[in-house]
């Protein structure tokens, strides 16, 4: 029996050992280097967020950093996991704030955690740039006709935004039964409350309105549902597993009608030969290959697009390492600007204009801490396997 | 209570009081303001677990009930922080007696099923009643907590009023214990046949302990959403239950200063393992195990063996050199 | 909603509910030969679909051998963990042995997450795309896949159980541990095949489920949930009730979703589960009289 437990000891040290080369310390510099916190749910639901977030910020500090840092200064961004949970994206914040002083926070990757995180830097008098999409983190108690919080950005494109692009291509197709399917997360919540007030707006009839938990993975009840309403399309909002599934699901059952997906779908991961069709809005990062030269995001989406897969070979980029890109320049280009204290870089970060990011050109003001026009998105779909720009294809 | 146990309240107070000396850092403070909410909890399941031999794998469910009636009644319709909490605690015990009631009545470990069902349901719920409860994106909002005028908002006031209330339910506890209710628990968990032979109401002692813990939980429920600010569903999840579980496994079974230095352990512990990044489940699991394998009775019974054996050394050799 | 609704609903709940049923069985062997209630249940079920993952894309194994090797190494895999986490134990009590499966549910995701990563992966499905029409309804292959496998093993167990002397020994072990002992049935060496068999039932139902669903680590514990649920519907003690409990739970929660609403949808089994241990806490197939001797 001792064997046994030694056996066991034995594996478990081996386990450790592996694990700890994985945690270097970086070497120090003359100057202390500026320090931007990150938070981000690097495990956990929203993982498939969350680490190509953390990525790009860490490649894109090291990027700054081997040009010369800013003005001289190096930059160190501390990125926590909060796993998706509020609890720990609580602590994390308060680790950043006042163990780490940083200067600025970016993250956290989901809509409830940003809800959550808004407040805290409001007192605590930080800039937050999230990552999470929903808008009405922007305004205390989630309320949009209060007055915005003055210190919390974001850099996601509004579900409004992607609300309206969807429900204007169904217009353009003349789609007037519609039927929604959602995820019981913050952002399908979100994304359900959009859909539902905006539809009149376009003549819309919702049919059908369903939701499911984030670790669905069968959904063919809901879609026989559905079926049985015969929409002319289907819309789903989500950001978990199930959006990858839900085309196979449909061909499976034999409903056949047109796919929206979300802003949430841009991730290579969800290209199957079932998604081909799809349709969805998205930030332009995704189909770079197929965008004009002029546009105005055209070289910087090819260089970060470029980076990042040499960086990384293995992962193609998502539109989740670009919500890593736009927000973490966002606050290096407010230091830049205006110096590298709280307060300037909150003044900086309201006062940016014409910054092209992978989401869309950034335009703040004191009324709109998100800066994005409706032209951020484009409908993309998949046509063989890979995002194509709908424009581009037709 | 008995002589010891002064000691270690008197102890106890003395390191609460103190340690905001040492650790005067924001985070660490808030940290130890979730350990302490933590420990709360811990004591109440290590009652049930020690001395009425049921498991609940559903605390979160009453964790739940008493964060959501807080945050509710305090944001939405204005009410007094103490009043709310005390409606989350009626609205806590009638959940408790309704899972309770059926399922403590037969022998074995039916509580852990209903619980774990119950639990699960109040999880689902939260997210899916989203007019009360504004669905899975939860709200932010919640006022502070205020006693007699004043609002009890910095990290450190936060850290002295949990602490305050671990210490007052630890006293009462182990009150609770030393009395006549805890010497029929006792015997229940040893015999459970025999002490209904002796005229021991079983069920009733069952139901009161458990209720008394559902209780607890939603006292701890009412300080956590005070303290986040913040209540959504994801914090009241069956991840949540098993970790009250895991605290008092840790700190070891019947022992209610055991459950308190487990949830002071459990709620630290990932704050370290951030180092390891994307694996800390790996390690959090592979501690986990080793610890549930190896130290059957948790460190307070690890802590006693030490002691046992470093005396038993120390005597042998005093009798060898007289 | 016509009649081809219904029927899709019919295969939708059946096939969902023949994984609660494998996962529920497996629970069930474990708890009588053992008593415990063994919370990693759910991850054999992971653990076969990602393996499974590995054997097909990248060892480029067919699907047969795909699928034996698999199942072969859940098995050794389950066994392995009754040995180096259960058996080495000196009187443990069942808290702490349910708390061990728990630790070991945890550490087995750690592992799953630090092998597979975080992604869903899929293997194809075992007959192609192409749904076939069942009266009206079109039936994807591959539930005739997960129906044939789940219930040809079923049978084999069922057979071997019956007519076989290890499976009288197991039999004899459920029902009473101490005098199975003494009529000289190898005691240790029953709970070392239970662990076995009942990792190996999980492994099976991750193969066939994977090409439906895809898999990733953190997949094991909701089905655990429900396959415990069904365990406890089904009675604790009642192989053939168990299975009922698990198809019936996957029948409920489809044609619930269907014809009324998906917003609680996975309440529906804990509600069943909780009703079930008020109404009848023997459970649904299993006489009450059997149920004051268990345990647990």
């Amino acid at each position: 029996m001792k064997v046994h437990k030694l056996l066991f000891a034995g594996i478990i040290t081996i386990l450790v050992l592996c694990l700890v080369p994985g945690c270097s310390k970086k070497t120090e510099a003359p100057k202390p280097p500026i320090k931007i916190g990150a938070i981000f749910s690097v495990t956990g639901p929203a993982a498939k967020l969350g680490g190509p977030e953390k990525n790009t910020v860490l490649m894109i500090q090291d990027q700054i950093n081997a040009a010369g840092g800013i003005n001289g200064q190096m930059i160190e961004v501390i990125v926590e996991d909060d796993q998706g949970v509020e609890e720990n994206t609580i602590n994390a914040l308060q680790k950043l704030i006042h163990r780490d002083n940083v200067v600025a926070i970016i993250g956290p990757t989901r809509s409830g955690n940003g809800i959550a995180a808004a407040p805290i830097c409001e007192e605590a008098k930080v800039p937050l740039v999230s990552c999470a999409a929903t808008l009405v983190q922007l305004y205390p108690g989630k309320d949009i006709s209060k007055s915005m919080y003055r210190y919390v950005f974001k850099t996601p494109q509004n579900d409004s935004h992607c609300a309206r692009t969807i429900y204007a291509d169904c217009q353009k197709k003349g789609f007037t039964k519609v039927a929604l399917i959602t995820g019981t997360t913050a952002f399908g919540a979100a994304g359900r409350v959009e859909l539902q007030t905006r539809a009149s707006d376009f003549g819309i009839t919702i049919v059908a309105d369903e939701t499911y938990p984030a670790d669905a993975t069968d959904l063919t009840p809901i879609l026989t549902k559905i079926k049985s309403q015969n929409p002319q399309a289907l819309i789903n909002w989500s950001i978990v597993a199930a959006q990858g599934l839900i085309a196979g699901q449909m061909k499976q059952i034999d409903l056949n009608c047109q796919l929206y997906q979300s802003h949430g779908f841009g991730n290579p991961a969800y290209i199957t030969e079932a998604a081909e069709g799809v349709l969805f809005p998205a930030g332009r990062l995704l189909v770079v290959d197929d965008i004009d030269s002029s546009n105005k995001q055209y070289s910087v989406l090819k260089k970060f697009k470029n980076d990042y897969e040499t960086k990384f070979p293995d992962e193609e980029v998502s539109t989740f390492a670009g919500h890593g890109y736009d927000a973490l320049w966002l606050v290096v280009n407010a230091i830049k600007a205006n110096g590298a204290d709280r307060e300037s870089i909150r003044t900086g970060l309201e006062a940016t204009k014409n910054f092209v990011g992978t989401a869309g050109v950034f335009n703040m003001s004191p009324t709109d801490h998100c800066g994005l026009a409706d032209d951020a998105f484009a409908m993309v779909t998949v046509k063989g396997g890979s995002f194509r720009l709908v424009d581009a294809v037709q | 209570m008995g002589k010891n146990n002064y000691i270690k309240c008197a102890l106890f107070l003395i390191i609460i009081g103190f340690l905001p000396v040492f650790v005067s850092n924001q985070y660490y403070l808030s940290v130890l303001v979730f350990a302490g909410i933590y420990a709360i909890v811990a004591i109440g399941l290590s009652m049930l677990m020690g001395y009425a031999g049921q498991i609940s794998l559903g605390h979160a469910g009453f964790f739940a009930i008493g964060g959501y009636t807080s945050a509710i009644l305090t944001k939405f319709h204005n009410f007094h922080p103490l009043q709310a909490m005390i409606i989350g605690i009626v609205f806590t015990v009638f959940a408790a007696l309704l899972v309770g009631l059926p399922s403590l009545r037969l022998r074995g470990h039916y509580l852990a099923m209903a619980t774990l069902g119950f639990g699960e349901i109040i999880y689902v719920t939260s997210g899916a009643a989203t007019g009360l409860t504004e669905g899975p994106s939860g709200f932010s909002g919640v006022p502070s907590i205020a006693l007699a005028g004043f609002t009890i908002k910095s990290e450190l006031s936060k850290f002295y009023l949990v602490w305050l209330v671990a210490l007052i339910i630890m006293i009462l506890s182990l009150n609770i214990i030393h009395s006549r209710i805890g010497r029929a628990l006792r015997s229940i968990h040893g015999d459970e046949i025999a002490s209904n032979a002796m005229g021991v109401n079983v069920a009733k002692y069952k139901i009161q302990v458990f209720v008394y813990s559902a209780a607890l939980a939603s006292i701890a429920g009412s300080l956590y959403v005070h303290h986040m600010r913040f209540v959504s569903p994801t914090g009241f999840n069956l991840n949540k239950s098993i970790l009250f579980l895991i605290m008092i496994m840790s700190g070891g079974m019947g022992s209610l200063w055991g459950a308190v230095i487990g949830a002071a352990i459990f709620t630290l512990l990932p704050e370290f393992l951030g180092v390891f990044n994307d694996y800390d489940i790996l390690m959090y699991g592979a501690i986990l195990l080793g610890m549930m394998m190896f130290l059957p009775h948790g460190l307070t019974g690890l802590t006693t063996k030490i002691i046992q054996l470093v005396l038993s050394k120390w005597k042998t050799r005093t009798q060898n050199n007289p | 909603m016509g009649l081809d609704s219904y029927i899709q609903l019919f295969f939708s709940g059946i096939t969902i509910g023949s994984i609660y049923a494998m996962v529920a069985l497996g629970f069930l062997i474990i708890y009588s030969s053992t008593g415990i209630i063994n919370l990693a249940q759910g991850e054999f079920v992971m653990l076969g679909g990602l393996i499974a993952v590995t054997c097909h894309h990248t060892l480029h194994f067919p699907m047969p051998l795909t699928f034996l090797v698999t199942v072969l190494l859940v098995t050794v895999i389950g066994t392995l963990f009754e040995i180096t986490c259960i058996h080495p134990l000196k009187n443990p009590s069942v808290l702490g042995l349910i708390m061990i499966t728990i630790a070991a549910s945890i550490l087995m995701r750690g592992i799953a997450m630090f092998i597979w990563g975080k992604e869903e992966h899929g293997i194809p499905t075992f007959s192609g795309d192409k749904s076939v029409s069942v009266i009206g309804a079109s039936v994807p292959p591959q539930v005739f896949w997960i129906l044939g496998v789940i219930f040809t093993v079923l049978i084999i167990l069922f057979l071997i159980s019956k007519y076989t002397l290890i499976g009288k020994a197991m039999r004899a072990t459920a029902a009473d541990r101490t005098a199975a002992h003494l009529v000289g049935i190898n005691v240790r060496k029953i709970v070392l095949l239970s662990f076995a068999v009942s990792a190996g039932l999980g492994g099976v139902a991750g193969v066939v489920l994977t090409p439906m669903t895809l898999m990733s680590f953190d997949r094991g514990t909701p089905l655990a949930l429900k396959g415990f649920c069904a365990t406890v519907v089904g009675g604790l003690g009642n192989p053939a009730g168990t299975v009922i409990a698990g198809l019936l739970l996957g029948l409920i929660e489809s044609f619930v979703t269907g014809l009324v609403s998906s917003h609680y949808k996975d309440v529906i089994a804990l509600f069943i589960l909780i009703i079930v241990l008020f109404v009848k806490p023997s459970g649904l197939f299993s006489k009450s009289e059997e149920a004051k001797l268990k345990k647990f």
